[in-house]
């Protein structure tokens, strides 16, 4: 698989894993935060952190657009499929995520029309197909996710599709990782930058992390050899006592972004005053929601929407773990009353969630590791 | 966040300026081009797709200097402990 | 009720409802097919349903798997199917040609699996109370001597053997839907595991521990179920996985674990390591076992989980599915 394979080549890899080990202060404690739920999910898939010596701590970021989804818009956006007329599209990300009345999934099963789309513009192709019926769009992602939901809806317009509308829970990173590093209790000597919404918004707006927080980033793909040699970077800055941008994943992403989809975002988005966070509670300006223009395709515009807000279980640390303050499975609830079958907080939800990733990938790996190192 | 993975334009629709056959190792999507109408890729580009849009055109240039810089870890390292080694550092 | 694709949900449903209000308490784990003595007279006996949509894909359809299925659950515990007896569910308004090519599929499997159709039921539901068409097979075999099947008896450094490619079923099936837009050159791999089983009884039989067809949840979700079994580690190396080209492309794309991906044509099989060598040279030499790889091994800690080890020394571990395998775009 071209530019994929070549990224996973074990000699280099063990190169890399070794310079890292150069690099790294023996008596120092790195804390290293990936931004993106991406990067986690990569990250136990590909046991990177038993190539990385202890004092190299990863701690996984808010960029998992279903782990931060608060409750209430699912039963929001739930509520509206209620009306048999309506067909309810998610990516297959939401399907397991539990409202309080119950996942999409199970909502299916008591009858709604629940669809898996793999892309908004399944979902309205569904609405073509289906000129009798009202196809909901439930929206979630990051800037990566933002400007193909924008292009769908330019596209309805143009084709004067009446019977789509989108449910719009779009975020944005920039506000989530200002949120942490506000946190009082926060400490990170560097950033691994989400790679693929940089693909739309650039490296510019990190900016602001190297000159004032005065931390390193670099901005990273998503195969082992990317995410290491994110590392490298980060600790070479940190090394030398700097703090800049660095684009480590410069074949995808430019260094100034994607005009078109910023175009695009801009045609039909604007900024939300602010917007709840599960685990990190509202956050100004931190999530798009529809023009006045686009309107009729807002189903926040069209339909009555309850605007239900459900607070998290008091005893799911999921705030902790995302600002790195707990490690997954020191939260009380994990892995006894919170599983990915049965998740209580927004980071077990989704399999890149934190904890979802820890509990598929690591639970219970510790007492193996130690016997597998002679396996043929 | 967003899982997105590299695929070759192996068609392009000369009615439907937008769309184009990708191909990921065997499998075959039709994907929007819509986001890269500022510089559309041809027929034989690498692109990254994520939710069937193209995102972005993958730099194979870039590829191979990543890579070429990957292989190099450590040997300019190496060299210069070699070359302390020889007790040269003073000459 | 959420306990369709395998996997966890459905382990619970068995172990918690229906083994201890139906098996009674001297079952012990639950295996493919149920082997019973009659004074002296041993037989195994097994039964399964089959619900795929749609009903007809590249590669098979619902009539030939619901026979192969049947054949295979048989097989892997140690049987080789002698005859079935088949229910058809039919909703009214399926139109006869479609009923008739899946009978028609099924009596062409059952050819050439060699197993005799010798009865069978029809019901006819409202329509709208089933989904076009459910097919209900149940077979008896007779134990191939000398194949012991026992989780129990699998010890630390037995080595896992996998007859071919993952994922081709499944991957097959989810493309076929259409839901997703994608195309692939892909067949599902439904066939009669029972002439690769027959080959390795022959080369390997008293080295036999253990056998599972990898169904629904995959690979992933039966070494689970073994390692919960037998109270071991099970080791897999990711390199030695075999996997056609496709299935990986849709994976990647869909975010899917190949692990997990469902599979109808293939076996698992944990035999002992002094037989491990002739047992893959065997299946490799036999039609449709070229493919058949040593995956992984046994190993002591810890008692029952599975751990991927990768190429470049990274390990995760890859536990049951949990319900269907959903793609995801994050």
């Amino acid at each position: 698989m071209k530019f994929v394979d070549e990224f996973r080549e074990p000699e280099v890899i063990t190169k890399t894993a070794e310079e890292i080990r150069r690099l790294a202060d023996p008596d120092r404690h790195y804390r290293i935060m990936e931004v993106c739920g991406g990067h986690t999910h990569a990250i136990y898939r590909f046991g990177l952190k038993d190539l990385l010596s202890s004092n190299i701590e990863l701690i996984h970021g808010p960029g998992c657009p279903v782990c931060v989804l608060p409750m209430g818009r699912i039963d929001d956006g739930l509520s509206i499929a209620q009306d048999p007329n309506v067909i309810f599209a998610a990516f297959g990300d939401m399907m397991r995520v539990p409202g309080t009345t119950g996942s999409p999934l199970e909502h299916k099963a008591r009858g709604m029309d629940v669809r898996i789309v793999y892309s908004p513009s399944d979902a309205l192709k569904l609405a073509k197909n289906n000129p009798d019926r009202h196809v909901m769009f439930f929206a979630i992602g990051f800037e990566t996710t933002a400007p193909s939901t924008a292009l769908t809806l330019v596209r309805a317009k143009e084709w004067g599709l009446h019977n789509f509308s989108v449910f719009c829970n779009h975020v944005t990173i920039i506000p989530a990782i200002r949120a942490i590093l506000d946190s009082p209790d926060m400490r990170i000597d560097a950033f691994i930058g989400p790679g693929h919404v940089s693909t739309v918004i650039g490296c510019r707006p990190y900016e602001w992390i190297a000159k004032n927080e005065h931390k390193p980033v670099a901005v990273s793909g998503f195969e082992p050899l990317d995410i290491l040699q994110s590392i490298v970077m980060v600790l070479r800055q940190l090394k030398a006592e700097q703090a800049m941008i660095e684009n480590q994943y410069k074949r995808v992403v430019p260094w100034e972004g994607n005009s078109a989809a910023l175009r695009a975002i801009a045609e039909v988005f604007e900024l939300r005053p602010y917007f709840e966070w599960r685990g990190l509670g509202f956050i100004s300006q931190s999530a798009l929601r529809i023009k006045e223009s686009y309107a009729e395709w807002d189903a926040e515009k069209r339909f009555v929407v309850p605007g239900v807000r459900v607070t998290d279980p008091k005893a799911a640390q999921c705030g902790e773990v995302l600002k790195g303050v707990l490690k997954p499975h020191q939260c009380k609830l994990f892995g006894r009353e919170c599983t990915p079958e049965h998740p209580i907080g927004a980071l077990m939800v989704s399999s890149e969630g934190s904890c979802a990733a820890y509990f598929n990938y690591e639970h219970r790996k510790t007492e193996m590791v130690t016997s597998i190192s002679s396996m043929a | 966040m967003c899982l997105a993975i590299p695929g070759q334009i192996v068609e392009l629709f000369p009615d439907q300026p937008t769309a184009a056959m990708i191909e990921v190792v065997g499998v075959r999507r039709k994907v929007d081009l819509g986001l890269l109408q500022d510089n559309l890729p041809v027929k034989g580009d690498w692109v990254l797709i994520h939710v069937g849009f193209a995102m972005s055109k993958i730099s194979e240039e870039d590829a191979i200097d990543q890579m070429r810089m990957l292989r190099m870890l450590g040997e300019a390292e190496f060299a210069m402990e070699e070359v302390e080694g020889y007790g040269l550092e003073d000459s | 009720m959420a306990h369709g694709a395998g996997g966890k949900a459905s382990r619970r449903l068995v172990e918690g409802l229906f083994a201890p209000l139906l098996f009674g308490a001297a079952s012990g784990p639950l295996g493919d097919a149920a082997h019973l003595d009659f004074d002296g007279t041993k037989i195994a006996i097994t039964t399964d349903s089959f619900v795929v949509k749609p009903l007809a894909f590249p590669g098979g359809s619902i009539g030939e798997l619901a026979v192969n299925g049947t054949v295979n659950d048989l097989a892997v515990s140690g049987a080789r199917a002698e005859a079935m007896v088949v229910t058809y569910v039919l909703e009214a308004g399926l139109p006869t040609p479609v009923l008739e090519a899946e009978v028609r599929a099924m009596g062409n499997a059952a050819r050439k699996a060699g197993v005799i159709i010798a009865g069978g039921d029809t019901k006819v539901v409202e329509h709208g109370k089933a989904d076009s068409m459910y097919i209900t097979t149940t077979g008896i075999g007779r134990p191939i001597p000398g194949v012991n099947i026992d989780p129990k008896s699998v010890r630390p450094g037995d080595k896992i053997i996998l007859s071919g490619p993952i994922g081709d079923h499944g991957i097959t099936i989810l493309l076929a839907r259409g839901e997703l837009d994608l195309e692939a050159d892909l067949r599902s791999d439904t066939r009669s595991v029972l002439p690769l089983v027959e080959v390795l009884a022959k080369a390997a039989g008293p080295g036999i521990r253990w056998m599972r067809d990898p169904t629904r949840g995959g690979v992933a979700t039966s070494l689970n179920e073994l390692a919960r079994d037998c109270r071991l580690g099970i080791v897999l190396s990711e390199e030695q996985l075999p996997m056609h080209d496709a299935v990986r492309g849709a994976c990647e794309l869909l975010g899917l674990d190949p692990l997990h991906i469902a599979n109808e044509g293939q076996f698992l099989t944990v035999v002992a390591p002094e037989y491990a060598e002739s047992a893959l040279n065997a299946l490799n030499l036999a039609p449709g076992g070229e493919e058949a790889k040593i995956i992984g091994e046994v190993r002591e800690p810890p008692a029952g989980a599975v751990l991927v080890k990768t190429l470049y020394g990274g390990s995760r571990i890859v536990d049951m599915l949990v319900g269907d395998p959903l793609p995801r775009i994050c």
